[in-house]
């Protein structure tokens, strides 16, 4: 499967990365040559095969629904490029 | 000198006093200091150090010492560190300290470890050559004999390799997604091993493929591995995924021996195009073991060779997910932009390097609609069928031998052209990961120019201990004595 430009725009989009008209040619050209070569599990007779969704042999436990942590408001966004007041700020999102 | 101690013999000479845990961590933070140049540590950590240190003496004067008092280590920069920079070998962490301590650099800590600092690594530990760290790549501390050319470490925990050959911490943390302790542990002439998935925890590590990640130690012999990996293990209720089995004093079980065991030689691992001397030590390494007391059984597995693409489509769909969180909103680079979506892919598109972005693009592709079936649930399916192979030579066998890596270390530039000439680097050491195992790689012998080269042994899921015993039988035989030039 070769990946054209409006593909790999699109998948751009939808990854939220910015990529510039003038790389997607050469991101095209790149991508598919790992498609191409993860293509050769299409020899492989899949049928009736499960997909493996677990690694472990394990039932996830399950956890007491309770509060167990919280009111670290400062704590959390202490990283934030932009806060204020325990909040995180972003750009204006209603006109 | 006490750099090129053994962690076993720091810790007896500790408690016996004929050492002080000050004098042990000052002559690291030396050693930190003088090999600078390789680029291992993106963070160093020196007054903590020394900090560490003066409690750990003062508790072995009470008689109060733990598995670890004393003992310097590095923490790979993926793991979370409380206050202390988390880059995870990206741009777009940029800044980020952590309000918490990932569970494993905690257990650390709680057995007496002392924090020398922050080991370099492939961006989000994707890579095998620490080429693609934000902070530039690590050098090799190994020269081919005779000649001038730096050399990667491996990756993508080239900087935990790269200071424990360099003998500027006695041990360090690392993480393995397709290899990534395995590899470099075996371009460096050193031991590190992948535990079971479940056997530490992940909590407070930085994710890239939730379902093949794991943490394990690399040091410089399997005992020493041994250790660090009892320290490290065990159930973590904040990892759902984190077995809640008890740990077994892996120490204990190193020099168990390998009499009656049975050890299979898995017939797709001869790969072609690979090196004779890789071959000849893989022959060599069964006749070791036969030596000692083991049987070889030619074993099959035969999806060996869907491995890597099944990883290459697993690994990014789930990278393309876990790293969905960097948004310029919670932590790390903001690049500003007139909507929140420009916000986004413009801090996306300045603080990922481009293998990142290759993976998440691939990692969204797979997953997009009308692409699901065809690439991401055919690869989980074949991910059944090469966990299947293992359990259906386990059957016959107790442990597994192979190579670890198809070359030796390779010049730093080299591979960056072709991702997928990049990605076979790890066609060895990453079936253990699809399927769960625990892998460890114990240095064999020096390549015809003067490289290290690793043996592999791969064995069942919670069964370190054979895996431990089996290593420690190569390395008892390899004899592999050989350190880096430079190092004393």
């Amino acid at each position: 499967m070769s990946l054209d430009k409006a593909t790999v725009r699109k998948v751009a989009t939808l990854a939220r990365i910015r990529v510039p008209d003038s790389d997607l040619d050469h991101l095209a050209k790149e991508l598919s040559g790992v498609l191409g070569w993860i293509e050769q599990l299409n020899e492989v007779d899949v049928e009736g095969v499960a997909p493996m969704t677990s690694v472990a042999k394990m039932k996830l436990k399950m956890r007491d629904d309770v509060v167990t942590d919280g009111g670290a408001a400062e704590k959390v966004t202490a990283n934030a490029p932009e806060g204020a007041h325990g909040f995180f700020v972003v750009p204006k999102v209603v006109e | 000198m006490t750099t090129t101690m053994t962690i076993a013999e720091a810790r007896d000479a500790l408690k016996a006093k004929k050492l002080s845990a000050r004098e042990l961590t000052d002559a690291h933070l030396k050693a930190m200091a003088k090999t600078r140049a390789l680029n291992a540590f993106v963070t160093e950590t020196p007054e903590r150090a020394k900090a560490d240190a003066d409690r750990a003496d003062a508790r072995i004067a009470k008689g109060e010492g733990r598995a670890l008092e004393g003992i310097p280590l590095g923490i790979k920069d993926l793991f979370c560190t409380e206050g202390v920079l988390t880059t995870a070998g990206s741009h777009i962490l940029d800044g980020f300290k952590p309000p918490y301590e990932s569970t494993v650099s905690s257990k650390l800590w709680h057995a007496g470890a002392v924090m020398l600092g922050k080991l370099n690594m492939d961006e989000f530990a994707m890579g095998s050559s620490n080429m693609t760290s934000y902070h530039g790549p690590v050098k090799n501390p190994w020269r081919r004999r005779g000649a001038n050319v730096e050399l990667v470490p491996g990756g993508s925990s080239g900087g935990s390799a790269a200071a424990v050959a360099a003998r500027s911490a006695m041990g360090a943390t690392a993480t393995d997604t397709g290899g990534s302790i395995r590899q470099p542990a075996a371009f460096t002439g050193t031991v590190g091993i992948k535990p079971t998935y479940g056997r530490c925890s992940r909590w407070g590590i930085v994710a890239f493929a939730s379902s093949l990640d794991q943490a394990g130690p690399i040091a410089r012999t399997v005992r020493d591995s041994a250790i660090l990996l009892r320290a490290m293990s065990g159930h973590d209720p904040k990892d759902s995924t984190s077995a809640d089995l008890p740990v077994p004093d892996f120490e204990a079980a190193v020099e168990r021996g390998v009499k009656g065991l049975r050890i299979g030689i898995p017939k797709e691992y001869r790969i072609d195009g690979t090196p004779k001397e890789i071959e000849d030590l893989w022959q060599q390494g069964v006749a070791w073991l036969e030596d000692a007391g083991a049987t070889p059984v030619e074993i099959s597995l035969p999806h060996t060779k869907y491995a890597l693409p099944v990883y290459y489509v697993i690994a990014p769909a789930e990278a393309s997910s876990n790293l969905a969180r960097y948004d310029g909103v919670r932590f790390g680079l903001r690049v500003p932009g007139k909507t929140l979506d420009e916000m986004y892919e413009n801090t996306r598109a300045a603080g990922f390097g481009a293998e990142v972005k290759r993976r998440i693009l691939i990692g969204t592709y797979v997953l997009s609609a009308g692409y699901y079936d065809a690439y991401y649930l055919r690869a989980q399916r074949v991910r059944a069928l090469i966990a299947r192979d293992f359990t259906q030579a386990f059957e016959k066998v107790d442990a597994i031998l192979t190579p670890s890596t198809p070359s030796a270390a390779f010049a730093i530039g080299e591979k960056m052209d072709d991702p997928v000439a990049m990605y076979l680097n790890d066609v060895f050491t990453v079936t253990a990961n699809l399927a769960g195992l625990p892998g460890i790689s114990v240095p064999g012998a020096l390549s015809g120019d003067g490289l290290p080269l690793g043996l592999q042994v791969i064995g069942k899921a919670f069964d370190e201990e054979t895996v431990f015993a089996v290593g420690r039988a190569i390395e008892k035989a390899a004899r592999f004595t050989a350190v880096p030039e430079g190092v004393a």
